[in-house]
């Protein structure tokens, strides 16, 4: 079965570093990648997690103060 | 060879510190956050570790606050640009050094009225003077935290915690010969604006700095020196309006930052207080034996708690100048003559426009060290004792 894949947002790669460290305290995985064209012309990074930890993703960068553009299926 | 010029820059640094830069020119090499592949996103980890030693060191709100550049005088720049307008207000001490006092000398020209609080000759600091000198347009209040010429240290804390509780206005920080020697809590001492370097007591590489921005600052009024890409926001021609992005334009001095945080890191292990510790030590051996030399004027407080490992002192009937070249030529003891960038502060202790000599020590300085070169000042205040006419 192919993974499903969600992208975090942020505004800066200094945010996307700040929220990948949230997310591995977490114990969620994440991987930064280059935000895809479609959802941003952005030249920066994007965190890639799975769908089903979306919300636990959200949950925790808020409870952390973290700062996010949106949260995106791919 | 004994190097006593720690307050002009470092030396030696951690081995650590040279072991990180190599590993990131060998290993990373790439331009952090502005590629999505892997040794883009390691150089931008890499970045983002240095604000997190940095933030951890003096306890900023948020390392996403901690914006890097040259050195601390471009976080002075980029604190008194990013906020004074004509019209406003700003008070100062008489310590404060060029990177302070220049940029200030250049706004009043542009219409910012600055008051400059005198220090005593010791250059210590009342911080009622301070609050009497505010007015209904003061936006800022810019202090030294230690001053590189007599090491006195100011009482910042005093004056942020008084100006945070009246809500009055914000508090910026030169801590370049402060951050890393005594402890900083940015929150706990209301500063607002704190501008640090990298190359002294954070014993980073040269040409790391910057200014953290704390949370009563008003980004929609603050403006960045310089503008340009910075990697998010590309679609856009405005500069974005949050941090670090808003002031960090241009590819950072990476490899540096790699070099700060592991010298940042390498004081966190070491613990600020052991570090002091060990300074006020050998300060106070160097002051109690400098003052025990007939012909020698020591500067500033007699206590080493009171001051920061630097010290200046002139020895009677011999110039700064000739006292420096000789240290080195025939005793090896490196140290900085002269008025150290800081004419206000000279003259604040009555040694404009000659100066002084300036010992600067550093962790890696020892007792014997102190021994020797206290051996040389004496020597030196010897023989130009016997050449002073009746000395």
């Amino acid at each position: 079965m192919e993974e499903m894949y969600a992208v975090i947002l942020v505004y800066s790669t200094a945010h996307a570093l700040k929220a990948e460290k949230v997310l591995q305290r977490a114990g969620i995985a994440c991987r930064p990648i280059p935000v895809p064209r479609h959802l941003s012309s952005d030249c920066g990074i994007c965190l890639r997690i799975h769908r089903e930890d979306a919300a636990a993703a959200l949950k925790a960068l808020e409870e952390a103060k973290v700062e996010i553009e949106g949260v995106h299926n791919i | 060879m004994i190097y006593l010029d720690n307050a002009a820059t470092s030396w030696p640094k951690p081995p650590q510190v040279l072991a990180a830069m190599a590993r990131f020119m060998t290993g990373v090499g790439a331009n952090p956050g502005r590629s999505g592949h892997r040794l883009s996103v390691e150089a931008g980890r890499i970045v983002y570790a240095a604000r997190e030693a940095v933030a951890q060191l003096f306890h900023a709100p948020d390392p996403l606050r901690v914006v890097f550049g040259m050195n601390a005088t471009e976080g002075i720049n980029l604190a008194l640009r990013g906020l004074l307008r004509p019209g406003d207000h700003v008070v100062t001490s008489s310590m404060e050094h060029n990177s302070v006092m220049r940029p200030l000398r250049a706004l009043e020209r542009e219409g910012v009225e600055v008051t400059v609080v005198p220090c005593s000759p010791e250059g210590v600091l009342d911080p009622q003077a301070v609050l009497a000198a505010l007015q209904p347009n003061t936006r800022l209040v810019v202090l030294n935290h230690a001053s590189n010429v007599t090491g006195t240290i100011l009482p910042v804390a005093e004056v942020g915690r008084a100006l945070q509780q009246m809500n009055g206005p914000l508090l910026v920080v030169d801590g370049a010969q402060s951050g890393g020697a005594i402890p900083i809590d940015m929150q706990a001492d209301g500063i607002d604006l704190l501008a640090f370097t990298g190359h002294k007591s954070l014993y980073g590489p040269t040409g790391t700095g910057g200014l953290i921005i704390g949370e009563r600052v008003p980004l929609e009024e603050f403006r960045p020196l310089i503008r340009g890409g910075t990697g998010s926001r590309s679609e856009r021609e405005e500069q974005p309006d949050f941090l670090p992005d808003m002031c960090e334009s241009g590819t950072p001095n990476a490899v540096g930052l790699a070099g700060l945080e592991a010298g940042a890191r390498w004081v966190l292990e070491q613990g600020v207080e052991a570090v002091r510790a060990h300074e006020v030590e050998l300060s106070q051996q160097l002051l109690d034996g400098l003052r025990s030399i007939p012909g020698v004027t020591v500067y500033g407080p007699a206590e080493a708690h009171l001051r920061t490992a630097v010290v200046s002192f002139n020895i009677a009937g011999m110039e700064p100048s000739e006292a420096g070249l000789r240290l080195d030529e025939e005793f090896g003891i490196m140290c900085r003559v002269g008025l150290h960038c800081a004419p206000a502060a000279h003259r604040t202790i009555g040694t404009f426009p000659v100066g002084t000599v300036r010992f600067g020590l550093g962790a890696f300085n020892t007792a014997g060290e102190v021994d020797r070169a206290l051996e040389a000042v004496e020597r030196l205040a010897e023989e130009a004792g016997r050449r002073t006419p009746g000395g």
